[in-house]
């Protein structure tokens, strides 16, 4: 008979996909999040938030690219701040960073391929799994072009379909919109409530709407904190006549911000 | 699900008359997982059935064989290169090959100053694995350190590809200007190694300009200046060359755990 080690025994449920407390993470020397707690489960979760509110760098944390420099970080049910091993984790991560950096001479397919053999997906499974992502972002048509050649929009969904190659229980989308035409952002949507089923997706975003389409979950973020966190509806109803905005949810979250701001 | 009674396999294989959809399902679906009822199933097959597969069988084999042979898959020689050899690395090797080339040329014109091979080959490594894992310098750096396979695997593959070019273009230097290949490659190699072993703590990128700058300042110009080779690549060195090299090279996977973030300092 042979010694089990704690981690075999250790429960695999965990409450939350993500679960972060007291959060603070450096951008250079700037606290850009500063003693956040947040605790995200299954479905869509939009980040929202002025510029500089700390989206990117609590994305870049998640995604596991930087160190928190304070608090706990929990992902998948694993702990991932100070030296902890994180392959693990990392094998079940999908990242699309707001500045999107690739191999112009690469293809998307040999681009997914590549990211897919990074993400360590066994050799077989490869060739399928890149081709349903590219799939499902759309650019069948444009697998075998090089990247060089694609528009802004489409190098975004080289960009998310990279990130969905490797089916990742928790999805980190910095921007995914910027440069999709309206049409684009409708199956994109389509494609996030897909993907929620049975992961956690977190999209941070400037546009209010596409929160309150696709997301199931709304995180309004101010220099580095969470200031809310609820439903769209719950966003919608902060909202009364007199606040800025140009539909119910911008009322909202521009309401959240000036309570915020003069309460400070 | 049971398995279905022989009575009703016979019926299923005559075509199922008297047999109800939702009966018809089920045996489907069962003998889509069951192989004893697929073994009995054929053995209720009527001829009919038979002659069918018969047909079907010759036709296939007929169409298999006047196809085209299935086109070969394109050789993995095409990918492999792309990942082992980030293409950004490429323009900093032809520097470093071109300046040895320089070096090589400047011992055949200039006799009297002291072996430029020798002086440059503890650096030559040196540029290229500073750009193996630099943020500045690969633009998917930040995708790729978000992957399991980013690490200290990753950074020693990525060393071995500058190796591989910087090594043979050390060798050829040496052997074209007659200097003792043990004083070329060795330190080639221990700076190398140190450059890893001290980027754990404070980024390859940053430990690569350190050693380049430490070289040139204690070593390279006070020799040129001075025209006499420095004692540290004199030929009785050799041998702590060699330890030098060896130990650095067994601390490097010591500190592993610090090359999961790749990010400080790089």
């Amino acid at each position: 008979m042979r010694a089990v080690r704690t981690a075999e025994t250790a429960p695999t449920l965990h409450p939350w996909l993500v679960h972060a407390e007291k959060l603070r993470v450096r951008a250079g020397r700037h606290l850009a999040v500063d003693g956040l707690d947040l605790t995200l489960t299954a479905g869509v979760h939009g980040v929202l938030g002025p510029n500089g509110a700390g989206k990117t760098t609590l994305m870049r944390a998640l995604s596991t690219v930087v160190k928190p420099a304070d608090g706990t970080l929990t992902l998948l049910g694993a702990q991932v701040d100070g030296r902890a091993d994180l392959r693990e984790v990392r094998r079940q991560l999908g990242y699309l960073p707001q500045q999107f950096g690739f191999y112009p001479r690469f293809t998307v397919r040999e681009f997914v391929t590549y990211m897919a053999w990074l993400k360590e997906i066994p050799k077989a499974a490869v060739p399928d799994a890149v081709q349903r992502a590219i799939d499902r972002v759309g650019l069948t048509s444009k697998a075998d072009a090089r990247m060089k050649t694609l528009s802004g929009g489409m190098l975004r969904r080289a960009g998310i379909a990279q990130a969905v190659v490797n089916d990742p229980r928790l999805l980190l989308l910095d921007e995914p919109t910027v440069g999709l035409d309206p049409e684009q952002r409708l199956e994109f949507r389509d494609l996030l409530r897909d993907l929620a089923s049975e992961s956690c997706v977190l999209v941070s975003t400037h546009l209010v709407e596409d929160v309150v389409a696709a997301c199931t979950d709304v995180l309004l973020m101010n220099e580095g904190r969470l200031l809310f966190q609820g439903t769209p509806d719950d966003l919608i109803a902060r909202g009364g006549h007199s606040d800025a905005g140009d539909s119910p949810a911008e009322r909202g979250y521009s309401a959240l911000l000036r309570r915020h701001r003069s309460n400070a | 699900m049971t398995h279905p009674t022989t009575t009703i396999l016979a019926g299923y294989a005559d075509g199922g008359h008297g047999l109800d959809d939702a009966t018809l399902w089920s045996i489907e679906v069962h003998l889509d997982a069951c192989a004893d009822c697929r073994g009995q199933l054929a053995a209720h097959t009527t001829p009919d059935t038979t002659e069918l597969l018969d047909r079907v069988a010759v036709s296939l084999g007929q169409a298999i064989d006047g196809a085209p042979p299935p086109a070969r898959q394109p050789a993995p020689a095409a990918a492999v290169h792309r990942r082992w050899l980030a293409w950004t690395l490429l323009p900093w090797l032809a520097v470093t090959v071109a300046v040895l080339g320089c070096g090589v040329l400047l011992d055949a014109v200039e006799p009297s100053l002291p072996s430029l091979v020798l002086l440059l080959a503890p650096v030559a490594p040196l540029p290229g694995v500073a750009v193996t894992w630099s943020q500045r310098i690969d633009p998917a750096w930040e995708l790729i350190a978000t992957t399991p396979a980013a690490g200290l695997a990753m950074v020693l593959r990525r060393t071995l590809a500058v190796l591989v070019v910087v090594l043979p273009a050390l060798l050829v230097a040496g052997v074209s200007t007659g200097t003792s290949l043990a004083l070329t490659l060795l330190p080639c190699l221990a700076f190398t190694a140190a450059a890893l072993a001290l980027g754990a703590f404070i980024g390859v990128r940053r430990a690569a300009i350190g050693l380049a700058v430490a070289w040139s300042a204690a070593v390279l110009l006070p020799s040129v200046a001075t025209r006499s080779l420095s004692p540290v690549l004199q030929s009785g060195s050799t041998a702590v060359w060699a330890v030098t090299t060896v130990a650095l090279a067994a601390i490097t996977p010591l500190a592993a755990a610090h090359f999961r973030r790749l990010a400080s300092g790089n």
